[in-house]
C-alpha cells in the first residue's frame, strides 16, 4: 500500500554531529509515505529522537535535508511545521496552566484560529474534557501524557510524531492511544512512532525502520520483514541435560539452552533435513524429551538479532 | 505557501505570558507598590524634608522618575528573562522550537508581554507617587515615549539574559551585579550635578544616567544631559539588543543544538 503514494516526509543524506563531537546520525535516507504508520525501532541512544527532532525543527541538521510535504524543514519551516504534531518522550508540560489554556496556546502557536468546538471534541476523545479546568500539575502522569497528545493534535496536523508514546503508560491509556492512532490513520494522518515495545510496532506499523548507532540499518514493510527474517523454532525439553549437541545432529542448526535441558532447532526452509528427520534422529539416539513446542519469531526477536549481531 | 506572519502564534505567546502575571497578580503588583511607598516614606518624608529642592523640584517629587525607571529596569528584566528561561528549564521550549513561529513572533510575544507588564507597573508606581508627593508631567508625549522605549529595551535585554542563563542564579546575576548598581549610581536619587566634577565625568560613562535624565526631563523640564542625547542613547541600547537577539536566533545560541 505505501509504495503507491508520494513520500510525505523525505529525508536525504541527513547527518547530525552535536557540538560535543557526538555523532548522533550517520547518513540517513528515508521516505515516509502518506497515511502510513511507520515505526522507528532502535536501542537507547541510537538516534531516534535526534532524527525526529531534526524533522520537527528542534535540532539543526549538520548536513542533508528533510522535506515535509514538499517543504524543506529549514528553509520553508513555517509551512513544514504547521503540518507536524509532536508528542515528546519526556512529560514536559507547564505546571500552572489549565488543560484548556495549554491546548488553546498550542493551537494558536501553530498559527491556527481558535476553534473551541474542535478542541472540545479532542479533549473528549482523550477523556480529558472533565479535567479541562484543572491545572496540569495536579494531573497524574498518564493524564499529562494525554495532555501532550492533545497539544500535539490541537492544530490538526497531517503528520504525527510519537516519541516513545507508551513508555510508562498504563494499559488503559495504551489501548486508548492505539485506538486514537487508528482513527487518525483513517483520517489520512501519517504517523511516525518510536517505541521500545516491539510487539506494539508489530501490531500497529505498516513499515518498520531499525536504527542503530545513527545508521538506518533496515527499512522494510513489516509483513515482508516478518516473512524474510521470521524463523520457526522447535524447542525440546530434554529429560536428561546434554553437555553438547551430539555429533550425529550436526546437520541441523541446533542450540542447547537452559544448561543443556533445552534443545532448540531453528527451522530453515532451505537447510538440511527438517523437523521430521530431526525427531527421527533424536529418537534413534534415544534422547528423551518431555515436551515440544514450535514458535514463530516475533518482530522483537528479529529486532534483537539485528541490533545485537549485525554490522 | 508561506505565511509571512503568524499572528495567532505571537498572540498565543503574549496571552500565555500575561496570564502568568495575572495568576500572581497580588505579588507582582503589591510588592513593587509597597517598595515604592517605602522609598517615599524614607526619602520623601524622612530625609527629603531636610533636603533642599533640586532645580526647583522638591526632593520627594524629584526621585519619582528615577524610582519608576528603577522598577522599569528590574521588572522588565526579571519578567522577560523568567518568561523565556522557564520553558528552557522545564523543557516545554520544545514546543516553541517546533512551532511555525519566527524569531520576530517569539520576541513580539515574550518581550511585548514583559514590556506591557512593566509599563503597567510604572504607571501604578506613578499613581502611588501622586499620593505622597506633588508630581507634574511637563512633556507627557516624551514621558510615554521614554517609558515605552525603556520598557521594550530592558525587556529585550531580559530576554537575552533568559536565553543566556544556565541556572536561576545566573538569571539574577546581571540585574543584581550590573543593573541595580548602575541605577543607584545613575542619578535615580540625585542630580549628577551634585557630584564632584571628577565623579561627574565617571557618571557620564554610566548609560543609565542618560535614561533617567531623559525621563526626568519629561517630568520637570530639567535634566543632566540634553534630551536628544538621552533619546539617542536609549535607541543605541535598543539597537544593540536587537542585534543580539537577531544573532541568537540566527545561530540558535543556547536554544537549539
Amino acid at each position: 500500500m505505501p509504495e503507491r503514494t508520494p513520500p510525505v516526509v523525505s529525508i536525504a543524506g541527513l547527518t547530525k554531529t552535536y557540538a560535543s563531537g557526538l555523532r548522533a546520525l550517520g547518513r540517513i535516507d528515508l521516505d515516509i509515505h502518506k497515511g502510513e504508520i511507520f515505526a522507528l525501532l532502535g536501542p537507547n541512544g541510537a538516534g531516534k529522537t535526534t532524527l525526529i527532532s531534526i524533522v520537527c525543527g528542534i535540532v539543526s541538521p549538520t548536513s542533508g535535508t528533510a522535506v515535509v510535504d514538499g517543504h524543506d524543514v529549514v528553509r520553508d519551516y513555517r509551512a513544514a511545521r504547521r503540518k507536524i504534531g509532536l508528542v515528546p518522550q519526556e512529560l514536559t508540560t507547564d505546571a500552572f496552566e489549565t488543560v484548556w489554556a495549554t491546548i488553546t496556546f498550542s493551537r494558536g502557536l501553530f498559527g491556527r484560529a481558535p476553534d473551541p468546538a474542535f478542541l472540545e471534541q479532542l479533549l473528549r476523545d482523550l477523556s480529558l474534557w472533565e479535567k479541562r479546568k484543572d491545572r496540569i500539575m495536579t494531573l497524574s502522569g498518564g493524564m499529562k501524557r494525554r495532555v501532550l497528545i492533545a497539544k500535539a493534535l490541537s492544530h490538526e496536523p497531517e503528520i504525527l510524531f510519537l516519541d516513545e508514546p507508551t513508555a510508562g503508560v498504563d494499559v488503559e491509556l495504551r489501548r486508548d492511544m492505539w485506538a486514537l492512532v487508528r482513527r487518525l490513520r483513517e483520517r489520512g494522518v501519517t504517523i511516525i512512532l518510536t517505541t521500545h515495545y516491539i510487539d506494539e510496532a508489530e501490531d500497529m506499523a505498516d513499515r518498520v525502520g531499525v536504527i542503530r548507532g545513527g545508521e538506518l540499518i533496515l527499512v522494510e514493510e513489516k509483513r515482508e520483514l516478518m516473512r524474510k527474517l521470521g524463523k520457526k523454532r522447535l524447542v525440546l525439553q530434554l529429560k536428561e541435560p546434554l553437555s553438547a549437541v551430539p555429533a550425529e545432529l550436526a546437520d541441523w542448526r541446533l542450540a542447547l539452552n537452559d544448561g543443556g535441558r533445552e534443545l532448540e532447532y531453528t527451522v530453515e526452509t532451505n537447510g538440511h533435513g527438517g523437523v521430521e528427520s530431526l525427531l527421527q534422529k533424536i529418537g534413534d539416539l534415544q534422547i528423551g524429551y518431555t515436551d515440544l513446542q514450535t514458535r514463530q519469531t516475533s518482530l522483537e526477536d528479529i529486532f534483537v538479532d539485528l541490533v545485537s549481531t549485525r554490522g | 505557501m508561506s505565511i509571512p506572519f503568524n499572528r495567532h502564534g505571537a498572540w498565543a505567546i503574549y496571552k500565555f505570558e500575561m496570564n502568568r502575571a495575572l495568576r500572581t497578580l497580588l505579588q507582582s503588583l503589591l510588592a513593587p507598590v509597597i517598595t515604592t511607598s517605602l522609598y517615599f516614606v524614607v526619602f520623601g518624608a524622612a530625609i527629603g524634608s531636610r533636603m533642599t529642592s533640586i532645580d526647583g523640584v522638591p526632593y520627594g517629587a524629584f526621585i519619582v522618575p528615577g524610582l519608576i525607571m528603577l522598577s522599569l529596569f528590574t521588572e522588565s528584566i526579571s519578567n522577560a528573562s523568567l518568561g523565556i528561561y522557564f520553558p528552557k528549564f522545564t523543557g516545554t521550549i520544545f514546543e516553541l522550537l517546533s512551532a511555525p513561529v519566527s524569531a520576530f513572533e517569539v520576541v513580539l510575544g515574550y518581550v511585548g508581554a514583559a514590556a506591557t507588564k512593566s509599563i503597567v507597573l510604572g504607571l501604578i508606581i506613578l499613581g502611588t507617587a501622586t499620593l505622597f508627593v506633588p508630581v507634574e508631567i511637563r512633556h507627557p508625549g516624551w514621558m510615554i515615549a521614554f517609558l515605552l522605549l525603556t520598557a521594550v529595551t530592558f525587556s529585550l535585554f531580559g530576554f537575552i539574559i533568559g536565553i543566556w542563563a544556565n541556572g536561576f542564579e545566573q538569571l539574577q546575576l546581571v540585574p543584581m551585579l550590573i543593573v541595580t548598581p548602575l541605577t543607584f549610581l545613575g542619578g535615580a536619587f540625585y542630580s549628577i550635578d551634585m557630584l564632584p566634577p571628577a565623579w561627574r565625568a565617571v557618571a557620564m560613562c554610566n548609560p543609565v544616567v542618560y535614561l533617567i535624565s531623559g525621563f526626568r526631563w519629561s517630568f520637570y523640564g530639567s535634566s543632566d544631559v540634553a534630551v536628544g542625547v538621552s533619546l539617542g542613547m536609549t535607541l543605541v541600547f535598543l539597537a544593540v539588543d536587537l542585534l543580539l537577539v537577531a544573532w541568537i536566533f540566527r545561530t540558535g545560541y543556547r536554544l537549539k543544538s
